[in-house]
């Protein structure tokens, strides 16, 4: 039906019949947005803006304004390269806001807080505390910066100053330098020394052990995939319930049957200490290292390689095979040179299901990772009930996110993700 | 209609929820949970509900979290905790911050039988003004008796020394208290031990005196696990909280020793939230829970010291095993010969640099 | 996968090289989860099999780790936590879930690929991501430790399985179907309820019961934001391997094996049903 044709035509109540279509499809698309508006509301609350929020933290440094707020700007003019310590103004102001911070007892928040920057800040900060309490600035004899000094003598410093103007503003950067192992001194950003390098290495570590899993969950999963993709119906329907079932199954229940398994007094060492291949003293240490962890997540984490690569196997056309072995190729080159090429997409969306996975887990490692086997999930748990430093939790799972996003974005391009697919 | 059934079921949970609290006070107790809460639960609790029998003492297990989780409630200017156990460090910081409340011991706590005031009777134990101690507690060395021939381990260099005692030991994965031990071991005094810490050489120097062991290192982080390894066989010696040697020992008689050579003395006690709900039945609970007679009743229960001196005369026998405890007690003078005091100032400076440190220590292999 | 008659001797060793090892790999996915069932009846406290056991001496076994768990009053409200707030996750973001489904499966809809991107982000998101996010921001609005807090991010966490189920269900959906009755009078409320939710049916109780347990298996997000009095299953159990390892943790495993199969079974069952209704040969 041509275009002039509609316009013509007219529904019962005299509307053009476009105009009417044009309408109804409005309405349509109007209804269709409603029915998402609940959930897509629901998520950005109870989701999206917690994960923003994290982002935010992760560079926030308010406390300093609102603990120090007279000294904020006044200390922000100052200049660290000048070589002086700041001005007489800028020490009154602190000893002002100081005196009421050390009354509100908020003053050792920030000292906790730029201890971060360097070690005993929070005791020069619960030391100034506690004399600004009781020192009454109206009775000063001397100035306010002889009377800072005096309570300690690292105030006449200008390196204590210059931690202090660096992290004045509303935002910081220092989290993030401490996520990749950096930190600030009198030249500017530098890395740290060796002996305090954690986070790269973890990173690098949390990216080799998720890529050889990765791996291993491709080595295991593709001759399972195949054989339940070749097998008659009634079979394989039977089979994949085999693969289903770990799916289904706890995580912790399969976290703690590894354990059973590879511990040093486990099942798997009785039974070799039993038939005699090893020593009582020679029991192999499966557990609590590198190995347990990639032994428990590569289990875990293979029937999302399997799930993937079986529905990409099911639409492959056994007749292309057929067709290449009548014209003489090997089973093996046929495989090769046919059927493996149209898998490649389903070892792309598994692989990358897994391994997204992967760099995320945090329970599993936990559990049987030992200290090598902890990836960089366990610190940003340490961090938030640990240590307390919720800025660098924060930071470094805002880079755990960035590294996911790149890769969702890819797994996007490679399979879409409308085409996901459960079970 | 969905909607109508989830509107009327959420507000049934909030009723429910609701309703349980009422007629009675509710004060929620923050602490360890497993021995350790019983312990406070039989001394503490129980015969505080005896005599008040409007109050009911609601024990909440999560003081492995208690720091993160207080910072989290005063974030959200909701506390609903009332009383929170806490070692000495995280005091000393919540103190600081202002999340707990900072307390006159004389005018609060009850004085000793013989009239000594509070502060004279916990005299160094009293840590921080938030700070209410309970109990002392040590870290220190537990071996399997039937794996180290007939010389049992007596001092803080065996730990060290791989030649004579083979095989692996468990320390807590945590720069507090390895530092210190292994700067004993490698010859510095226990009452040194701090300033050379101090120093960034020091420092080089305790990380030395660990790499020698490193290999034969199976880290703990909870209370329970070097217990389990003991009786496992995993290792042959571990650092351990004297209460679970004691628990290991004679409560589950397991073939393990212990040595108090160089043990680690720590503080244990409460702190009150700032903002607890309810202020007033909690200064009337503490006068109870720490007077001389309670804090020695719970040395029935669990094998550490009272931090109260008046106390330690009282300190009787297990309440079920019916043992004399005092030998048991870290304090007892006897097994304090060589002990070090857990310096609190130096590692609220130093905790996050030198806990960097050691986990990038960790990493290397 | 049978072997063809004129296969070479290669072929077929090859064949059963590939048979053995497909029976190993199954050996690796299934023994874990089995080898945990006769464990969880030992009579000694250890996670390894006795000699009494191997020998099948009825003393090796014993049921004592079912009696503790039954009679702990703290695994009784592990389970009792568990199940609260799996049921009213799963209630709202079955609810929620579907209704997004049905809207995003409206032929043309604005920006579907940025839409549906978000509302599944929290099935792509790292748990630990997200709980340090929901940790920060619950802290803020007051709902740590509480059971809300935990149901409304398990609801969250859950809803991607819902909408990815429910869509599967309508990509097959033939809305001629929905237009012939709307062509025979039947008006959209009663063609909604007669024609759309019996064909969906099932997509959205197999959705349900993904979000089930989802938010029964998850452990990261409620040990950030939840408190004792949230304490689930799969908490207790993780707290009990970290700190006082039982075989009672075993028995508990066990009786969630048991549950998994029932559940497995119901999700594959309606899936083949769905698969039949619908017409699609099943695989």
């Amino acid at each position: 039906m041509s275009q002039s044709d509609t316009s013509t035509l007219k529904t019962a109540d005299g509307i053009s019949l476009k105009l009417s279509l044009q309408r109804s499809l409005r309405r349509k698309k109007r209804n269709a947005l409603l029915l998402v508006a609940p959930l897509f509301l629901f998520i950005l609350i109870t989701f999206i803006i917690p994960i923003a929020y994290m982002l935010v933290r992760s560079v926030d440094n308010q406390i300093f304004a609102e603990i120090l707020p007279t000294t904020a700007p006044l200390l922000a003019k100052w200049d660290p390269l000048s070589g002086n310590t700041p001005d007489e103004e800028v020490f009154k102001a602190f000893i002002t806001d100081g005196k009421v911070a050390a009354q509100a007892k908020t003053i050792n928040r920030l000292g906790k807080r730029l201890n971060y920057e360097k070690s005993g800040i929070s005791s020069l900060f619960r030391k100034t505390g506690r004399n600004l309490r009781k020192l009454e600035p109206e009775k000063l004899t001397t100035s306010y910066k002889e009377a800072l000094i005096k309570i300690d003598k690292k105030w006449g410093q200008v390196d204590t100053w210059e931690i202090l103007h660096r992290e004045s503003g509303k935002y910081t950067k220092s989290y993030f330098l401490s996520a990749v192992d950096m930190k600030y001194d009198a030249n500017g950003m530098q890395w740290k020394d060796d002996d305090s390098r954690i986070y790269l290495n973890l990173f690098k570590r949390t990216l080799w052990l998720s890529f050889l899993i990765t791996f291993l969950t491709v080595l295991l999963g593709y001759p399972i995939a195949y054989l339940l993709a070749t097998l008659k119906t009634s079979t394989s329907n039977l089979l994949i319930i085999l693969v289903l079932l770990p799916f289904w199954t706890s995580l912790l229940v399969r976290t703690s049957s590894w354990i059973a398994l590879l511990q040093k007094e486990g099942v798997i060492n009785d039974f070799l200490f039993a038939i005699g291949l090893i020593t009582d003293e020679g029991r192999l240490a499966m557990i609590h290292n590198q190995t347990g962890t990639v032994i428990a997540m590569t289990h875990i984490l293979l029937p999302f390689m399997i799930l993937p690569l079986f529905s990409v196997m099911k639409t492959i056309n056994p007749s292309y095979v057929r067709a290449a072995r009548s014209m003489g190729a090997t089973s093996f080159t046929a495989f090769r040179r046919v059927y493996f090429p149209n898998t490649i997409a389903g070892i792309g969306a598994g692989g990358i299901l897994v391994f997204i996975l992967s760099i995320g887990y945090y329970i599993t490692p936990a559990l049987v990772g030992g200290t090598q086997g902890t990836l960089i999930s366990n610190f940003i748990a340490y961090h938030i009930s640990g240590s307390l430093n919720w800025g660098l939790a924060a930071a470094l799972g805002t880079i755990l996110l960035l590294l996911v996003v790149a890769l969702y974005i890819l797994y996007d391009k490679i399979v879409g993700i409308d085409n996901m697919k459960l079970g | 209609m969905k909607t109508f059934i989830q509107c009327s079921l959420a507000t049934a949970i909030l009723a429910a929820s609701v309703s349980t609290a009422q007629a009675e006070t509710e004060m929620v107790v923050v602490s360890w949970g497993g021995a350790y809460t019983k312990s406070q639960t039989k001394a503490y609790h129980e015969p505080y509900m005896k005599m008040n029998p409007d109050v009911k003492i609601v024990n909440d297990d999560s003081a492995a979290e208690g720091a993160s989780k207080l910072r989290a409630q005063a974030e959200a200017g909701k506390i609903s905790w009332d009383l929170v156990d806490v070692v000495p460090d995280d005091a000393v910081a919540l103190c600081d911050e202002g999340l707990a409340i900072e307390i006159d011991h004389d005018k609060l706590l009850a004085p000793a039988p013989d009239g000594t005031l509070p502060s004279v009777d916990f005299g160094d134990a009293l840590v921080s003004p938030c700070f209410i101690p309970q109990i002392v507690y040590s870290t220190t060395i537990g071996f399997r008796t039937d794996k180290v021939g007939s010389t049992p381990p007596t001092s803080i260099n065996d730990v060290f020394d791989t030649k004579k005692y083979p095989g692996k030991r468990a320390l807590q994965k945590n720069p507090v208290g390895n530092l210190e031990w292994a700067l004993m071991a490698d010859g510095v005094a226990g009452k040194d031990v701090y300033e050379v810490l101090g120093t960034d050489e020091g420092v080089k120097r305790a990380f030395k005196k660990l790499d020698t062991i490193k290999k034969d290192v199976v880290w703990w982080t909870k209370g329970a696990q070097p217990g389990q390894l003991l009786a496992d066989g995993e290792v042959v010696m571990a650092s351990a909280y004297n209460g679970r040697l004691f628990s290991a020992i004679v409560e589950n008689k397991q073939p393990v020793g212990m040595m108090w050579d160089a043990q680690l003395f720590e503080l244990d006690g409460w702190i009150i939230p700032k903002g607890a709900p309810h202020l007033e039945e909690v200064y009337k609970y503490l006068k109870f829970a720490t007077d001389t007679q309670r804090l020695a009743d719970q040395a029935k229960y669990i094998s550490y010291g009272p931090a109260r001196k008046s106390s330690a005369a009282l300190v009787g026998k297990h309440a079920e095993l019916g043992i004399d405890m005092a030998p048991h007690m870290p304090t007892n003078p006897v097994n304090a010969k060589n002990t070090l005091f857990k310096d609190i100032n130096f590692w609220a400076d130093r905790k996050e640099e030198l806990a960097e440190k050691f986990e990038a220590w960790l990493a290397k292999s | 996968m049978a072997l063809p008659l004129h296969a070479t001797t290669g072929e077929r060793v090859w064949h059963y090289t590939f048979l053995t090892i497909c029976v190993l790999i199954f050996g690796f996915l299934i023994i874990p989860i089995l080898v945990i069932i006769p464990l969880s009846f030992n009579a000694q406290p250890y996670f390894s099999f006795t000699p009494e056991m191997v020998a099948f001496d009825p003393a090796g076994y014993s049921t004592k780790w079912y009696e503790s768990f039954f009679n702990d009053s703290n695994w009784q409200a592990a389970v009792r936590n568990s199940l609260v707030i799996a049921l009213f996750s799963t209630i709202i973001s079955t609810f929620l879930g579907t209704l997004a489904a049905l809207g995003l499966s409206q032929k043309d809809f604005p920006f579907k690929t940025t839409i549906m991107g978000i509302l599944i982000s929290p099935m792509i998101v790292p748990l630990i991501i997200s709980a340090t996010g929901m940790f920060f921001f619950y802290a803020k609005i007051n709902l740590l430790g509480t059971h809300i807090g935990v149901i409304l991010a398990h609801a969250a966490l859950a809803t991607p399985f819902v909408v990815i189920t429910v869509t599967a269900t309508l990509t097959g959906f033939d809305h001629s179907l929905t237009r012939a009755a709307a062509n025979l009078g039947s008006s959209p409320t009663n063609t909604f309820f007669r024609i759309t939710v019996p064909l969906i049916t099932p997509g959205v109780i197999s959705g349900a019961l993904f979000a089930f347990i989802t938010s029964f298996d998850e452990v990261v997000v409620v040990l950030f934001i939840g408190s004792v009095n949230q304490r689930t299953i799969p908490w207790a159990m993780f707290s009990g391997i970290r700190e006082e390892i039982s075989p009672t943790i075993l028995a508990v495993a066990t009786l969630l094996i048991t549950f998994s199969i029932i559940l497995l079974f119901m999700v594959e069952l309606l899936r083949r049903r769905n698969e039949r209704l619908r017409g699609i040969t099943p695989h």
